[in-house]
């Protein structure tokens, strides 16, 4: 079929009122403005979360040493409690309840203001109603408060840094007592304003997920039966379950270290509880415990809100750029069914060291070991659906293809982590840093960039610059592993993930069994490589504004030549999306059918009643 | 643009978007408030043996609401069915009573909850433990229910004060004879006026989510419950009242609403038919 030529061009469809800039942009209820909002402002938080990183990797490097560029402004803003002097009294040194708090907000920051937020908020807003042939979200104000929930709780994060005493530092998985006993003496301090922006992350997410699974449901286009929805889709569908069920939990934990924190309950407080050497006046008789289980119960399906729309987003492109049907669509959908079931039963494998018994341990090693099947199925698939094709190597797909032996890697160094005796040596190291990075960084963020390069023509109507793209992409590939695999190395030889001096106080020394000149060494290179990492970015930072008025135009609004209804409207999409009403007629990766004119069917093409030459009419 | 299946079902499902977008909130404030019973259970098991509170609550108080709920729950469906009938003014009676029971609710968990910030357990010098009912307290500590007054060893925490050591309290309560008896008071015990001295206070402090707990689950699960019940209230009462010209533009996206704030007031009817049991009897 030949695409309708009407890129960039098209008018607002008939019997639209013209918005003013307010209600366009800023309150919009179109899922696509939303979805752009989403990513813009998780893009930026991304960027922010790193920076947080850049400057612990100094410490890290240089323990002791002053941050250049930054560390006098640092001194400046954030006062003296945080930022000291060296013994030569130049400003500029990191204190350990920086270090802390940067620690803490990068973990918060990367999870739930950038990563969930990019994944989910803005290539399931921009992308999921496209795919289904849906004007817009089933709700599209509860869309826009969503929005503004999450804009809310990243504000009340940012703002905890210049409160007195500094946000959270107590970790990105706030385990109390600690987090309820630090900046006791401060109220409200920055684990309450933590707490807070949580909750108004949680609710921007439930009622997201709401919105998304309500959508899928009901607003699929006619003939868009569920086997026929694009992987990505899936994907979707599975992580809004996985928001709207683990979320909650996470809900009440944060209400009851609320309580802690303001009222004086001892929810999380045990009996007896001593802080620098004073009894605290509590009832006690609570848990610490009880906070682990509510958080992993929430944490670990967390990590698979992090992964399966990365995995939907490369499976889009794999197939859009293999020109092939994607290997095993059927069993990749049971997988990641499979996958969010059992990702709410393999919490506690966070907690072996916690001494659960070894009954517990047992139950949940072998959850855990089960899930890794779904994921390895995932994976299987889509590197047998490489096999033989004549694939397309643009940015896109160079993105993708990068996230597959990253995210394998990753997948499979948690092996390692699920096992219990194992993890008794690896638990809390920069093991696991390495591990879950493996999954993350070079694993969604990747798929993530894979999306922007590969839906930027539908938004824009122009491609991004495909030699800075590829530049952006070596170098990043680089990079992300020159920054997390000798962590392998440096967790394996027993370095603590939470040493504020790179594990120098650990140093083996003359008859001191500690770690290494080698290992402490590894260090300096991998700062040097994250440094290197952001500086990688630059290409692309560039090429992303460059190209909104300045790249290479799309020639037809479907320039990837693809399946799936998102290409199937005018570009960029007006308010409502489709010109005319839509109905699909086949599965949504129908590329290189025998017998067709071209090698991709549209889904929404209607089926050619005229037979092969071998007698057999064309599939549809 | 119009949204498809806003109103009516679509066919496959058979559902309308809102009823399909109800029921998934319902299921993740079912994890809510599921998280926090698990919470309960563990706390309860983790209590030292014989140290839960039993009968610290007014069971004839809570049977009132679990009634007044119950009551308003048949109410929410009796309006819905006289709207699916036509007779508006009906539904504007029985949701009227609905909203009347709310208020009832909240009016007696109000009850409850002051009775908890007025009731004080005091360790006297000597080892005896004085509990009742702040009657009078004549002195300059500010020992009226606020956040949290505790005192220890004639010094209040929190506020940096120190007490004088003058004036007296009066409580109306008993001498339970340890902290187990405390614990698990005997249904009915007697009541007396009991005069205590400031200066032999060792240690006093209401029955505030601080306490213990018991008392800390217990506003919390309550607390979060009347939050429901506040939210509940408000949808039904807007639907009710300034949005009731709807009605006679798109009777059928009215009715929905009506049915979809009544799925929710359900739902918080039974965490409390949960709540009444747990909290109370258990």
């Amino acid at each position: 079929m030949e695409s309708t030529i009407q890129a960039a061009t098209h008018a607002p469809a008939a019997g639209h009122e013209e918005l003013g800039f307010w209600r366009k942009y800023i309150f919009s209820t179109d899922h696509k403005v939303i979805g752009i909002q989403y990513g813009v402002t998780g893009l930026m938080f991304l960027f922010f979360g790193f920076c947080l990183m850049t400057i612990m990797r100094w410490q890290l490097a240089y323990p002791g040493h002053p941050v250049p560029i930054v560390g006098h402004l640092l001194y400046r803003v954030l006062g003296e409690d945080m930022v000291g002097k060296d013994a030569a009294g130049n400003v500029g040194v990191m204190m350990p309840d920086l270090y802390n708090s940067f620690g803490a907000m990068h973990g918060t920051i990367m999870v739930f203001l950038a990563i969930v937020p990019l994944a989910f908020g803005a290539f399931g807003n921009f992308v999921t109603p496209l795919q289904i042939g849906a004007p817009d979200m089933t709700f599209p104000r509860v869309n826009m408060v969503s929005y503004q929930f999450y804009f809310l709780g990243g504000v009340l994060m940012l703002a905890s840094f210049f409160i007195p005493g500094g946000a959270a530092k107590s970790g990105w998985t706030s385990y109390s007592p600690l987090a309820t006993v630090a900046d006791m003496g401060q109220h409200p301090n920055g684990q309450t304003f933590w707490i807070i922006g949580m909750v108004c992350l949680i609710s921007s997410s439930l009622l997201g997920a709401v919105n998304f699974i309500t959508t899928i449901i009901q607003l699929r286009a006619k003939g868009l039966t569920w086997m026929r929805l694009p992987f990505f889709v899936w994907a979707q569908f599975v992580t809004g379950f996985l928001l709207l069920l683990a979320f909650p939990p996470l809900e009440a934990a944060a209400v009851l270290q609320l309580m802690d924190n303001l009222l004086h309950t001892s929810f999380f407080l045990p009996t007896g509880l001593v802080v620098s050497g004073q009894h605290l006046h509590i009832s006690g008789g609570g848990s610490p415990l009880l906070w682990q289980h509510l958080f992993w119960f929430l944490g670990h399906p967390e990590v698979y809100v992090l992964i399966l729309p990365g995995m939907g987003i490369v499976t889009e492109i794999i197939a859009c750029n293999t020109r092939k049907p994607i290997w095993g669509y059927r069993s990749m959908v049971y997988s990641v069914l499979t996958i969010g079931f059992l990702s709410f039963i393999v919490w506690a494998h966070h907690m072996y060291l916690t001494g659960m018994g070894t009954r517990v341990a047992t139950f949940f090693q072998t959850t855990t070991m089960m899930i890794s099947i779904p994921s390895v199925i995932i994976l299987t698939a889509l590197f047998i659906s490489l096999w033989g094709a004549s694939m397309r190597f643009n940015t896109p797909m160079l993105f993708a293809l990068g996230f597959l032996p990253m995210f394998g890697i990753g997948g499979l160094t948690g092996l390692p982590l699920g096992f219990n005796a194992s993890d008794i040596h690896l638990h809390d190291t920069y093991y696991v840093i390495a591990h879950f990075h493996y999954v993350v960084a070079p694993g969604t963020i990747f798929a993530l960039f894979a999306g922007i390069y590969y839906w930027y023509p539908k938004i824009t109507g122009r491609f991004m610059n495909e030699f800075w793209g590829r530049v952006h992409f070596a170098l990043s590939f680089m990079c992300m592993n020159l920054v997390f695999m000798p962590m392998f190395v440096q967790g394996m030889a027993g370095m603590s993930r939470r040493l504020y001096d790179g594990g120098a106080t650990y140093a083996a020394q003359d008859g001191i069994v500690g770690l290494s000149k080698y290992v402490l060494g590894l260090n300096v290179p991998i700062s040097h490589a994250v440094w290197a990492l952001g500086l990688s970015q630059i290409p692309f930072v560039i090429n992303f504004f460059w190209s909104i008025n300045r790249g290479k135009k799309i020639a037809s609004d479907n320039p990837w030549q693809a399946t799936t209804l998102e290409w199937q409207t005018p570009t960029p999409p007006p308010h409502g999306n489709f010109e005319g009403p839509v109905e699909v007629f086949r599965g949504p990766y129908e590329y290189s059918v025998p017998g067709h004119a071209t090698d991709f069917i549209p889904q929404n093409e209607p089926p050619t009643p005229s037979p092969v030459p071998n007698g057999n009419p064309v599939r549809s | 643009m119009e949204i498809p299946y806003a109103v009516k079902p679509r066919p496959d499902t058979g559902l309308y978007n809102a009823k399909v977008g109800i029921w998934l909130f319902l299921a993740s404030e079912v994890m809510l408030f599921g998280a926090l019973f698990c919470s309960y259970i563990l706390l309860r098991v983790n209590a030292p043996e014989g140290l839960w509170p039993h009968h610290w609550l007014n069971i004839w108080l809570g049977m009132t609401n679990t009634i007044v709920l119950i009551f308003s729950s048949v109410t929410v469906v009796l309006a819905w069915a006289s709207l699916k009938m036509g007779q508006f003014n009906r539904y504007k009676l029985y949701q009227g009573i609905t909203l009347l029971c709310a208020l009832t609710f909240l009016a007696i968990k109000s009850v409850e909850y002051r009775d908890k910030f007025i009731h004080y357990k005091v360790v006297l010098s000597d080892g005896r433990i004085a509990d009742g009912h702040l009657q009078k307290a004549e002195t300059t500590l500010p020992v009226s229910w606020r956040l949290q007054p505790v005192i220890v060893d004639g010094h209040l925490q929190g506020g940096g004060q120190t007490a004088t050591n003058t004036g007296r309290l009066v409580l109306e309560g008993w001498w339970p004879n340890d902290e187990a008896a405390l614990m698990n008071p005997p249904l009915g015990h007697e009541t007396q006026r009991i005069e205590i001295p400031v200066k032999q206070i060792k240690f006093m402090e209401n029955y505030g989510p601080w306490h213990n707990t018991y008392t800390a689950i217990y506003f919390t699960l309550t607390g979060l419950h009347a939050l429901h019940v506040v939210a509940g209230a408000i949808v039904i009462f807007a639907i009710w009242g300034p949005l009731a010209k709807v009605w006679e533009r798109d009777p059928e996206r009215y009715i929905n609403r009506v049915e979809v704030s009544g799925l929710f007031w359900h739902f918080v009817d039974l965490v409390w038919i949960f709540l009444f049991p747990v909290l109370y009897l258990l």
